[in-house]
């Protein structure tokens, strides 16, 4: 650094003055939880890959494309990632590459981190922006170029996404990395990403594109084949973006998608595609499996166990049949490593035990005639003899009594142990730490209890699995079983026979109904008005059939949220459901139906109560009461004046919502006005009432009992009914 | 080649009167003098397809166009007329004459197509994709493409114009999307099956469908004869066949369906691999995308009439048969031209028409035996046979069709005028389509 700065003021060159020394963002913290429970208790960034922890691979490669200054934000175990780091070779090295930390302690998404880091101030020009998981040997160089160069033409171009060709199973829709598939829209000329969808929704059958896109560009792809390595080359602005808009928490859920819809900023966003280099973030179980064969494979080269790239590395020597091996491996001579495995250092594996496709850390033993497939066993782990583990993942420390089967997909977290001859059935997760559960129904399963019956120290707690066992097998680290492909391979037999007998319908040749369903899915935000009343309408129906007062408001209240109205439309939409439900109590004449409909509110009286906080609700009450009477149940209208009244006995409307519904409609056309004739009697009635004042309707006897009503009646009207008041007493 | 040719000429057009009358039915509407089907007769003649059927619309049509043909293309095709009613749509066409077809593979063209992409290379490219239907693309001229730069602002307001909007395979040879008639305006809506087995689909809005289609025979009358609501082929059938080409139930009567599957799963089991499982597909749709340096067009406006009668006689010259003179116009040689009177480039003026003195023509194209006055100025347009201008005429933008009598100083702009329509002296008209009631 000190160097650089010397040489700086040597140049005046605009170019030179422009360059910064190229920045790095490295969150170190993927603000997900799918490698639970292991990162209860150690953050993922540290947890290790083919025997290194994953921040290595992501420092290196930074440092190996010419970063200067990366920032680690780190935010969850802040202290174990900095204390890692400051023991580790990246502080006070030799050279230009400086690592920083960023802490922040109250960060949850993305968005928060790159907020802080905005706050930070530190980032000056371009930068790349990584999570401590990505593992890559990609060359930046044509990248950051063209990100340059667009940036040049167009200072809009805020964003060089890193994408990777891959295809998705049309199976399962999920990469070998156990991601799940992504449509992108790419202009083919320019790389500009025109579309992103990540969160796939597979039961709707066609994907819609706005009938904009092709009026700019005339021709552009739509992949599914490729894959989003995370790795984006940033300008400043995209700080400054996730300042603005505070909702953006997720990176591409939000912030790409937020780009691409919202055109009206014109941010651009570009794709560059990895052709053989490697490029890839460990996201879960999955890709944990995967990635860590592509680093036995060498696919990572230089990034593999036996360069000495990473400064702790031990000297690691490859065998002919591809297997890794420390030095100091004791190893009987009647056991077998098959093909691409790992063995550590100072590790003792007995007897007859066979190990294959498999990564073994550092001091662990194993017995005799143990068996070890496609598992990930970290350090100091403990396996007695005749255990089986197939496709596990074992963290350090943990003990395998003899005899221990792990099916696939097995997770054993730190120090857990394990008692003999116990079967672990596949996918489940088992941690010394209890499972963090919103449900109190968290049970307490001593391992030994569950098993056989062979007494032992208890172990740890089994974690339920979040997405039910039916989620668990996609990002497990076991292969995916037969009797899911075979099932998958049948339902997409059935799908495509439905799709052709849906699609074989439409007489006009338009596609009705697909259109419809997909703009569903598209304007669910956009439901209108009238929705919410049938929704409102159909509760109240359950709440006619008998379900609990407290559960229908809790429903309504989730209506409200979600369609967002306000308590005002609830009131309204609740009321118009009562008035239907006397309205369905067969009456023959008009005392009939005021009995029934008197009948209905007395009983629901709570229920609306619940609604009329303040004297607006009552109001929009009032004024659904008018449209009910005038267009929906002509039935009513005759009834309206002592329906009202009878509402005020009740207690359900206070006389200011009255008096200010009246004062409203005052303004309005004589038509509209038929229903407050029908009322004025009881309206008079109301005013003397409570004002003990006579207060006219009639325009002709506005009067000078107003100022003392306005005295009275003032302080409960908020500012908008004080200035119609005001016009009254004129 | 066992391909049978169903020419679907249409009949009486709307859009096109008042070009189109009872004596001229669409089939013959002249371009550069002569019947626009003629240029698809001979651009199938030119790739050796000479069994054709043609398909009008309206008996009376039949008869005129059967005695055009016999007389035109006498021992060099092999030509039947079939009638459809007036009004049918281009599927009902097909199906009145389907089940006279015998050849393996059909093609199907549109008689309005003005093109020089050979109909053998289309069929050529269906035969070795082995596909169920091949359709022709062309590039689309690039129309006004300062303004789409020139103003961003005005980008958002405008509405994207009715274009073709079809999606192809990475070696765009397959088709795999088509927008459906009334889906055109809406937003693009891919099948994410057809996506995901593929991985990737080149959506083009530029392309043109120039209605020229190569069928498999039993899966055209199959399809044809199970979806009887379908009318239309262009908006109906052939978005039919796309979406459903990884199954479709209309087309796998002939394969067990559980045969197949069993194969598929057994495959899948031996290999054990989810990626290696695609879906079949069960039939191809396949493009061929003619070159760019093509021209292609279709009669199926005034617009394009002018557009078409400019071209052939303009930068598609090749087309019109004529041979042009180094001016790039044709006068033919019993045409007789006043003193002073001058034909300018991408002009012909036909047999037998005479021009009176200081006339002046350009960009037009003058039919047989016009009596051209003096003093005339004829502009982009196009005169049929037989017409008769008065001195001092100015005639700009429009088409003037058999033996119309245009008295002394007429001035028409953009106007139609339909077959025998007498337009007095001195008149004026602008923007206007005469004909007799």
């Amino acid at each position: 650094m000190a160097q650089k700065k010397s040489q700086r003021p040597s140049s005046d060159d605009p170019e030179e003055l422009a360059r910064t020394p190229l920045q790095a963002v490295l969150l170190a913290d993927s603000f997900a939880q799918k490698f639970r429970p292991i990162t209860l208790e150690r953050p993922k960034v540290l947890l290790p890959l083919v025997n290194s922890p994953m921040i290595e691979y992501a420092l290196s490669w930074l440092e190996s494309v010419g970063v200067e200054e990366a920032f680690v934000f780190c935010c969850a175990h802040s202290q174990q990632v900095k204390s890692y780091l400051n023991n580790s070779q990246w502080k006070n090295q030799p050279g230009p590459f400086s690592v920083t930390t960023i802490e922040s302690h109250d960060a949850i998404s993305a968005g928060d981190a790159l907020r802080v880091i905005y706050n930070h101030g530190v980032i000056r020009g371009d930068f790349i922006l990584i999570s401590g998981d990505t593992v890559s040997n990609m060359s930046l160089a044509q990248a950051l170029h063209e990100h340059k160069e667009r940036r040049k033409k167009d200072p809009l171009a805020v964003m060089t996404m890193v994408i990777k060709h891959s295809k998705s199973s049309t199976l399962t829709h999920q990469t070998r990395l156990g991601n799940d598939e992504i449509y992108m829209a790419i202009d083919p000329e320019t790389k500009e990403l025109l579309y992103y969808e990540d969160k796939v929704d597979n039961s709707q059958r066609l994907i819609s594109l706005d009938k904009m896109l092709h009026v700019d560009h005339p021709a552009f792809n739509l992949h599914n084949d490729k894959q989003d390595c995370y790795i984006d080359i940033c300008s400043p602005e995209v700080l400054s973006l996730f300042t603005d808009n505070f909702d953006y928490q997720h990176l591409r859920r939000h912030f790409v998608k937020g780009l691409l819809v919202d055109d009206i900023m014109g941010y651009k966003i570009y794709t560059h595609e990895v052709q053989s280099s490697y490029a890839a973030r460990v996201d879960n179980f999955r890709s944990y499996d995967t990635i860590s064969k592509d680093i036995l494979q060498r696919w990572t080269y230089p990034f593999v166990p036996d360069v000495q790239y990473f400064g702790n590395c031990l000297q690691i020597r490859l065998d002919r049949r591809g297997n890794y091996r420390a030095p100091e491996v004791v190893q009987s001579r009647t056991s077998l490593i098959d093909s691409l495995t790992l063995i550590g250092d100072a590790t003792t594996i007995g007897d007859h035990t066979v190990i294959s496709n498999s990564v073994i850390g550092q001091g662990c033993t194993i017995g005799d005639n143990v068996i070890i497939k496609g598992s990930y066993i970290w350090d100091n782990v403990t396996i007695e003899d005749g255990c089986k583990l197939s496709h596990a993942l074992v963290c350090d420390g943990v003990h395998l009594r003899a005899g221990v089967v792990l099916e696939p997909g097995v997770i054993l977290s730190f120090k857990v142990e394990v008692g003999q001859q116990i079967v672990v059935p596949a996918y489940s997760k088992v941690s010394l730490l209890p499972q963090p559960s919103k449900q109190d129904s968290d049970e307490e399963l001593e391992y030994a209890d569950a098993s056989t019956g062979v007494v032992e120290s208890p172990s740890g707690y089994i974690w339920s699995c979040e997405g039910g066992i039916e989620d668990e097998w996609r990002y497990s680290i076991a292969p995916i079983p037969v009797e899911k492909i075979s099932e998958f391979f049948e339902n997409a037999y059935a799908d495509v026979d439905v799709l052709d007998q849906d699609l074989s319908i439409p007489a006009s040749g338009e596609l009705l109904h697909d259109s419809e369903s997909t703009g569903l899915g598209e304007g669910e935000d956009y439901k209108d008005s009238a929705d919410f009343e049938k929704e409102v309408e159909a509760t109240f129906q359950r709440a006619l059939a008998g379900v609990d007062q407290d559960i229908v408001i809790l429903e309504i209240n989730s209506l409200r949220l979600s369609y967002n109205m306000s308590h005002a439309d609830c009131a309204g939409a609740l009321f118009y459901s009562i008035m239907k439900a006397a309205l369905l109590v067969p009456c023959s004449s008009k005392n009939e139906l005021y009995t029934s409909s008197m009948k209905e509110i007395v009983k629901w009286k709570n229920l609306l109560k619940h609604y009329l906080k303040t004297v607006d609700e009552e109001i929009e009450v009032i004024l659904k009461f008018e449209e009910i009477c005038l267009e929906t149940a002509r039935e009513f209208s005759p009834l309206f004046g002592n329906i009202l009244s009878c509402l005020y006995d009740k207690e359900v409307l206070s006389e200011d919502a009255i008096l200010s519904w009246a004062q409203e409609k005052e303004g309005a056309d004589e038509s509209d006005k038929i229903l407050l004739k029908q009322s004025e009697q009881f309206i008079k009635v109301c005013i003397t009432k409570f004002g003990q004042l006579f207060f006219p309707i009639n325009a002709s006897l506005k009067t000078k009992f107003g100022q003392l009503f306005l005295f009275r009646w003032g302080f409960f009207f908020q500012m908008k009914y004080v200035r119609p008041f005001f016009y009254l007493l004129e | 080649m066992d391909f049978q040719v169903v020419v679907l000429a249409g009949g009486s057009s709307k859009k096109l009167a008042p070009l189109v009358s009872k004596e001229i039915p669409k089939p013959l509407v002249p371009v550069a003098n002569r019947p626009v089907l003629s240029y698809v007769l001979e651009l199938l003649e030119a790739s050796n397809l000479k069994d054709l059927i043609v398909v009008v619309e309206g008996e009376d049509t039949a008869l005129r166009v059967g005695g055009w043909i016999s007389s035109a293309y006498v021992d060099r095709l092999h030509v039947e007329v079939a009638a459809v009613p007036e009004d049918s749509g281009t599927a009902d066409a097909l199906r009145a004459v389907v089940h006279h077809l015998t050849a393996q593979d059909i093609l199907v063209v549109s008689g309005d197509l003005v093109s020089d992409v050979p109909p053998g290379a289309v069929a050529a490219t269906h035969r070795r994709l082995d596909a169920a239907v091949t359709a022709l693309l062309c590039c689309t001229p690039v129309s006004v493409p300062s303004e789409a730069g020139s103003s961003g602002g005005k980008d958002k307001a405008r509405k994207p114009s009715r274009v073709n909007i079809v999606g192809l395979d990475h070696t765009r040879q397959y088709l795999l999307h088509v927008a459906a008639g009334g889906e055109v305006e809406k937003d693009i809506k891919v099948q994410k099956s057809i996506l995901q087995s593929n991985g990737q689909i080149e959506i083009r809005a530029d392309l043109m469908d120039a209605h020229m289609y190569a069928f498999k025979r039993a899966i055209l009358q199959e399809v044809l004869d199970k979806k009887e609501i379908y009318h239309n082929i262009r908006h109906e059938i052939f978005p039919y066949l796309v979406r459903t080409q990884l199954k479709s139930e209309v087309l796998n009567n002939g394969i067990s369906k559980g045969e197949e599957r069993h194969s598929g799963i057994t495959y899948l089991q031996n290999t054990l691999d989810p990626t290696c499982a695609v879906l079949d597909r069960t039939h191809a749709c396949c493009a061929y995308i003619a070159n760019k340096s093509k021209y292609c067009s279709r009669l199926n406006s005034i617009q394009a009439f002018f557009d078409i009668n400019r071209d052939v006689v303009g930068e598609a010259a090749h087309l019109s048969g004529y041979s042009f003179s180094t001016q790039n116009n044709f006068v033919h040689v019993s045409a007789e031209l006043g003193s002073k009177t001058t034909v300018g480039p991408h002009c012909v003026l036909d047999e037998g028409s005479k021009l009176g003195d200081k006339c002046s023509v350009k960009r037009s194209v003058i039919g047989r035996h016009c009596r051209i006055g003096s003093n005339v100025k004829i502009v982009n347009s196009v005169v049929m046979n037989h017409v008769t201008i008065e001195d001092g005429c100015l005639i700009q933008g429009s088409v003037i069709c058999n033996n119309v009598q245009l008295q002394e100083r007429v001035v028409l702009k953009d106007c139609q005028v339909g077959a025998g329509y007498v337009i007095t002296t001195g008149s004026e008209y602008k923007n206007e389509s005469l004909a007799k009631k």
